[in-house]
């Protein structure tokens, strides 16, 4: 780990509380969901971590909880620095604050967020989902989502599969 | 047409185009997926008054495989064969970002030779994928012959893919560890006859397109974002380097030993489309520069691992020694296990950071391995500089930005 990064990971830790780990000289910093957007905009004007390169999640289900890591990824292009926060997140239907005013690459970062994990990111100035069809049901990259397949559908049975395709819960 | 006659989710749409667009006063315009324009299958919904673009909503999402889920169903080995598919353009740096990753979880060495080869692809790729860019960009200014020349040169970068990986575009010939085998001998001199060869050809295309006026009024001053703005958004690689900063991540934070390779971030100041286009045929030279040198130095020795506990052994070793036989039973059926925690790699892919971040879980599988594909980061953009300008612009934007739709969509 740089040496520059560690009174960044010091001002994390007195004001939000962060807690701090190294692993191959990698530094993380987990916060608590109710500071991301202050901390994100405490590391953009007051450290110089003016790139967001980076934001997606990893799913502990069953084992851990809380169930969500959201994982952001910060770089400071002056210095060289890179930082990742992980924000974890409890419950089956987590919700995450948006990022978008502070770094508008967010936006699609969350989108995916949303569509792939389900979890609701709350102010999100157009949070549809960005990979899957609009009319799709479940989060893929959640564990308990199984990895399926689709079934080929023939002339002599479109109809008898097409019954049992995922429909809109609507 | 008015928005509500429109045959996709009108309602959800209404927060990102004008007010206008309820009237009928501006026009909702599907551009793709199929437009040979969009360089893929990217669907752009166009609100148009008359030429003018008013809104450009982007739709991704129609390569999408699964990839990342499917990674956790597999072996850390066998899981890279999919890496390939992903930036179908940059076969070789999807890999060399998938290895480099791995490696770094488990702590992992690789031998110099290897790393030497592994830089000589990894800038023979960035050209062919520039090649492509060029040659679709230029096609889609209507300069058609330029698509001819460039597919002409990427097919001998094809060939020598094919020579050392057996495939041309699906190599799969990075492994963790090292390579999947040594180079043959015919790889030096169709490396040395490509790199000499190679210059004329871009002083070619150079006289066919810097001075040309058609494609000068097509790319000045079109699609301008400010360095601030590209870093807002973030935006890396070629076109975060043609709006003037020198961002690249073989200086800022080497790997594969790019520290010892005398080369030039490339970098223009007007953040247009002319700019970007500047950068990349700058890079042309820059890249040979590199392949150059690292053929120059080219060490001798091994080109994998001798860490038997994740590099399986040669075939040679199979008749003769038992514990190759273990080793190599071991790591076919089980594979190898990670440590449970997660890094992130970035590497320069010829679009700009590719980013995997991968976390193990004390298992022989991926527990999650994302990808962070510059296409998907810098089409972000395209919504905010594409505003106010013609539609054929737009498909000159669009060709600057380089997006491959297999890498914005995973």
């Amino acid at each position: 780990m740089k040496a520059e990064l560690q009174p960044v990971l010091d001002a994390l830790q007195s004001a939000f509380g962060a807690h701090i780990s190294e692993f191959r000289e990698q530094a993380k910093a987990a916060l608590a969901v109710e500071h991301i957007v202050e901390a994100a905009r405490t590391l953009r004007d007051a450290h110089g971590f003016n790139m967001l390169a980076g934001l997606s999640a990893v799913d502990y289900w069953p084992e851990r909880q809380p169930r969500f890591h959201a994982v952001y990824e910060f770089k400071n292009i002056a210095q060289k620095l890179r930082l990742e926060v992980r924000v974890p997140l409890g419950g089956d239907e987590p919700k995450l604050p948006t990022l978008s005013e502070v770094f508008p690459n967010a936006n699609w970062h969350e989108r995916e967020l949303w569509d792939m994990f389900g979890i609701h990111v709350t102010d999100h100035p157009d949070l549809r989902r960005i990979l899957m069809p609009a009319d799709w049901v479940g989060h893929p990259l959640r564990k308990d989502y199984p990895l399926g397949y689709e079934e080929v559908q023939f002339s002599f049975n479109f109809k008898e599969i097409d019954q049992r395709k995922p429909r809109p819960q609507d | 047409m008015t928005i509500s006659q429109l045959e996709i989710t009108h309602d959800e749409l209404k927060h990102l185009v004008s007010e206008r667009a309820q009237t009928g006063e501006t026009l909702l315009l599907n551009m793709g997926p199929q437009h040979p324009s969009t360089h893929g299958v990217l669907r752009l919904l166009l609100e148009l008054d008359g030429e003018i673009v008013v809104n450009c909503i982007p739709d991704i999402g129609f390569l999408h495989t699964g990839i990342e889920k499917n990674m956790e169903a597999k072996t850390y080995e066998k899981a890279e064969v999919m890496t390939d598919r992903l930036d179908y353009l940059n076969t070789m740096g999807n890999n060399l970002a998938y290895c480099l990753a791995v490696e770094k979880l488990v702590d992992l060495d690789v031998p110099e030779r290897a790393q030497a080869i592994r830089v000589i692809f990894a800038e023979l790729q960035r050209i062919a994928s520039h090649l492509v860019w060029l040659g679709t960009h230029a096609l889609d200014l209507a300069a058609m012959s330029m698509f001819f020349y460039c597919l002409n040169q990427r097919e001998r970068i094809l060939d020598i893919m094919e020579m050392c990986a057996g495939q041309r575009m699906m190599t799969t010939y990075f492994r963790p560890g090292g390579l999947w085998r040594d180079v043959p001998a015919e790889f030096v001199p169709a490396v040395r006859a490509f790199i000499d060869s190679f210059p004329a050809e871009v002083d070619l295309y150079e006289g066919l397109l810097d001075k040309n006026p058609i494609f000068l009024d097509r790319t000045k001053g079109i699609g301008i974002y400010t360095a601030e703005e590209g870093i807002a958004w973030g935006i890396t690689g070629p076109s975060l380097r043609g709006s003037g900063i020198a961002y690249d991540l073989r200086k800022e934070e080497p790997y594969s030993g790019y520290e010892q390779y005398d080369f030039e971030v490339c970098t223009e100041d007007a953040g247009d489309v002319y700019a970007r286009y500047r950068v990349r045929m700058r890079e042309f030279r820059e890249s040979l520069k590199i392949v150059r040198q690292a053929l120059d130095k080219l060490p001798g020795g091994a080109v994998r691992s001798n860490n038997r506990k994740f590099v399986p052994p040669p075939r040679a070793e199979l008749g003769e020694s038992m514990e190759a036989v273990i080793h190599h039973f071991k790591l076919w059926t089980e594979g190898f296990p990670a440590p449970k925690n997660s890094i992130y790699m970035p590497v320069e892919s010829p679009r700009g950071e590719l980013g995997v971040l991968l976390e193990g879980d004390g298992g022989p599988k991926p527990y999650r391995c994302h990808w962070r594909t510059p296409s998907f980061v810098n089409l972000q953009i395209l919504p905010k500089i594409s505003k106010g300008c013609y539609v054929a612009d737009l498909v000159a934007i669009i060709g600057s930005i380089d997006i491959v739709l297999g890498d914005t969509d995973r």
